[in-house]
């Protein structure tokens, strides 16, 4: 333990193939650098996402329908860990907080996270669902992020994309699976595809804030990732004989999360995730 | 039970296989799974390794637990790594167990039904976050003691898939030390949450190594076959041994006031273990043994459908391939 420490000053241990320390991406360009404002806020956004979507994959773990994909679903829990980690790191930078600070002592209001990324898992096909739709966004997003002028998220966005890369080939697979095994997958795949669907459309909404940004070239505008998304999603659906929601799933849910405006969903699985940590505040785990 | 027909097999002779069989036994070779292996060797190794494998998979929930609690994103993902390492033993070790032909199925239903058993310790329960430090600590510490012999057990798979287990073990133990460490470092609070649970796992972590060497039914069998190497009594010194001085750098007391290094004996003088409560937990009667297997049966059951979409349509792919081809 004595040697890590000394390569490490975070406390990081290694986890079995994984060191955390290479979780925590962006560490070099780090040095030094402090987000603004802007920047902060944005990372907060991004990094929600991430933190909440984990947050909700974690209860999978011993719970999963075959020990696969309790490796599955806990790999993919742990990668978003990781990006959220990064992501509310250099936000904290702009207000001298750090990332736990963010994540256990923020209320539900300052959340950012979008509303689709706060729904629960539902059945095995909702959360394949709902996967489905975040990897194919998130693809899209670290994609263009990578190319960020500001380089601590250029680096966060371009270690990311490898693992969401995998997140979106796990989704696909069990859409197609799901959707092409039994007449029961087939009609859970429907229902979940349909009760996610209300969600899409905030991932891809601008504000003033991310025009801002990315006129600097530091944030992706979201509308810009809606056509690859459309065109992903549209072959994946096709090989899957599955059709975009109609009816009464074809509406688009409020959303307003960027702004601190949640489901009811969210409460709960804060209060969860912070309980322990804000019994105890100002100790070290 | 003898009748004079089991004694007349005992002195019949050894069949060339056979002689064979211990052959490779006696000079400490691995048996494989195309070897020739007496019935009850199969046997007992198949009821370990599931056993071994099925206390992965339900030792999986105790921690799981805590993983929506974490208190730091760094523990949390630590966590989750951790027991996602014990879904991957549980692989490893019902993929050995298959090499003698019994089929994964079968032990997930030996499982549900109750007719295999599992780590009794897995019943005890986890009521606080320091649980995670003592499980790692004392009860992977344990399982370590126990399973490193085992890397060198006669049946090739079973030693092979050991190996694995036992390199991703030592660090399970040590994040569990670092957790303690960290509590007993921190807050009035910490420390005294540290200490309980410590005084709580302490004894079922030295049950673990099973009954006294002069009550356990298997082991004499097992160590003649090499799949055991080292009796419970050993084993259960060694573990002590070896937690005395960690205990003394963490600065947390073991409970147990007689604990004491006896030089005549060159052993540790200790209490006697109350098998009393080992016996009630392992008859069922352990704090959460019906709450476990309801978890698991209720993880089976509700992913029924999802085993059966996946199997439909992985028959569907090959159907469709063999059109084309």
């Amino acid at each position: 333990m004595s040697d890590q420490h000394d390569l490490d000053p975070h406390g990081e241990v290694s986890v079995d193939r994984l060191r955390l320390a290479d979780e925590y991406a962006g560490d070099s360009e780090r040095h030094g650098a402090v987000a603004s404002p802007d920047v902060a806020e944005y990372a907060m956004r991004l990094g929600d996402d991430a933190l909440v979507l984990a947050q909700h994959l974690g209860d999978w773990v011993s719970r999963a329908p075959e020990l696969e994909e309790d490796v599955a679903l806990g790999n993919i829990a742990l990668d978003l860990i990781g990006h959220a980690r990064s992501l509310l790191h250099y936000a904290g930078t702009a207000t001298e907080r750090s990332e736990d600070d963010l994540a256990y002592f923020r209320d539900e209001p300052d959340f950012r996270n979008a509303w689709l990324f706060e729904q629960p898992n539902g059945d095995f096909a909702h959360t394949i669902a709902r996967g489905l739709v975040a990897s194919v966004y998130l693809v899209e997003l670290y994609a263009v992020l990578t190319d960020s002028t500001d380089p601590t998220l250029a680096a966060i966005a371009a270690k990311s994309a490898k693992e969401v890369d995998y997140h979106r080939d796990h989704a696909i697979q069990w859409t197609l699976r799901l959707a092409g095994g039994t007449d029961e997958s087939r009609r859970r795949m429907i229902v979940a595809i349909g009760d996610t669907w209300p969600y899409v459309e905030e991932l891809f909404r601008d504000d003033e804030l991310v025009e801002r940004l990315a006129a600097d070239g530091v944030a992706v505008l979201p509308s810009s990732l809606r056509e690859r998304f459309d065109d992903v999603i549209a072959d994946v659906f096709a090989e899957a004989k599955l059709e975009l929601p109609t009816g009464r799933h074809a509406y688009i849910a409020a959303g307003g999360g960027r702004q601190g405006k949640h489901t009811e969903h969210l409460g709960p699985l804060l209060a969860e995730m912070q309980v322990l940590a804000r019994a105890h505040p100002g100790a070290s785990w | 039970m003898t009748s004079p027909a089991d004694l007349s097999l005992v002195e019949r002779e050894l069949s060339p296989e056979e002689a064979q069989f211990n052959d490779l036994i006696e000079k400490d070779s691995r048996i494989e799974p195309r070897d020739w292996m007496p019935e009850a060797y199969r046997k007992t190794l198949i009821r370990q390794i599931s056993q071994h494998a099925h206390s992965e998979i339900i030792g999986m929930q105790p921690e799981s637990n805590w993983i929506s609690r974490a208190p730091s994103l760094k523990r949390k993902a630590i966590l989750i790594a951790k027991v996602q390492d014990e879904a991957g033993h549980g692989l490893y070790l019902y993929s050995a167990a298959q090499t003698l032909g019994i089929s994964r199925e079968e032990m997930m239903d030996q499982l549900l039904s109750g007719k295999a058993k599992y780590s009794s310790i897995f019943n005890y329960t986890t009521p606080t976050w320091a649980d995670m430090g003592s499980i790692g600590w004392l009860v992977d510490g344990a399982a370590i003691a126990n399973q490193v012999p085992l890397c060198r057990a006669s049946y090739g798979p079973y030693g092979r898939a050991m190996v694995r287990i036992c390199k991703e073990e030592s660090f399970h133990q040590r994040q569990g030390f670092e957790i303690l460490l960290e509590l007993m470092q921190g807050t009035e609070e910490q420390r005294r949450m540290a200490q309980e649970s410590v005084n709580r796992w302490y004894w079922p972590a030295l049950m673990m190594f099973g009954p006294p060497d002069d009550e356990s039914p298997n082991s004499a069998q097992s160590m003649a076959w090499k799949i055991k190497r080292f009796s419970n009594d050993e084993l259960r010194q060694r573990f002590v041994g070896m937690l005395v001085p960690q205990a003394e750098v963490l600065g947390v007391t073991l409970p147990d006031p007689n604990l004491k290094w006896n030089e005549e004996k060159q052993a540790y003088d200790m209490s006697e273990i109350d098998w009393d409560e080992f016996h009630e937990v392992i008859a069922g009667r352990g704090p959460a043994n019906a709450e476990r297997m309801r978890r698991r049966r209720e993880a089976h059951e509700n992913g029924t459908w999802v085993r059966e979409a996946a199997a439909a349509y992985a028959r569907k792919q090959a159907a469709k391939q063999k059109v084309v081809a």
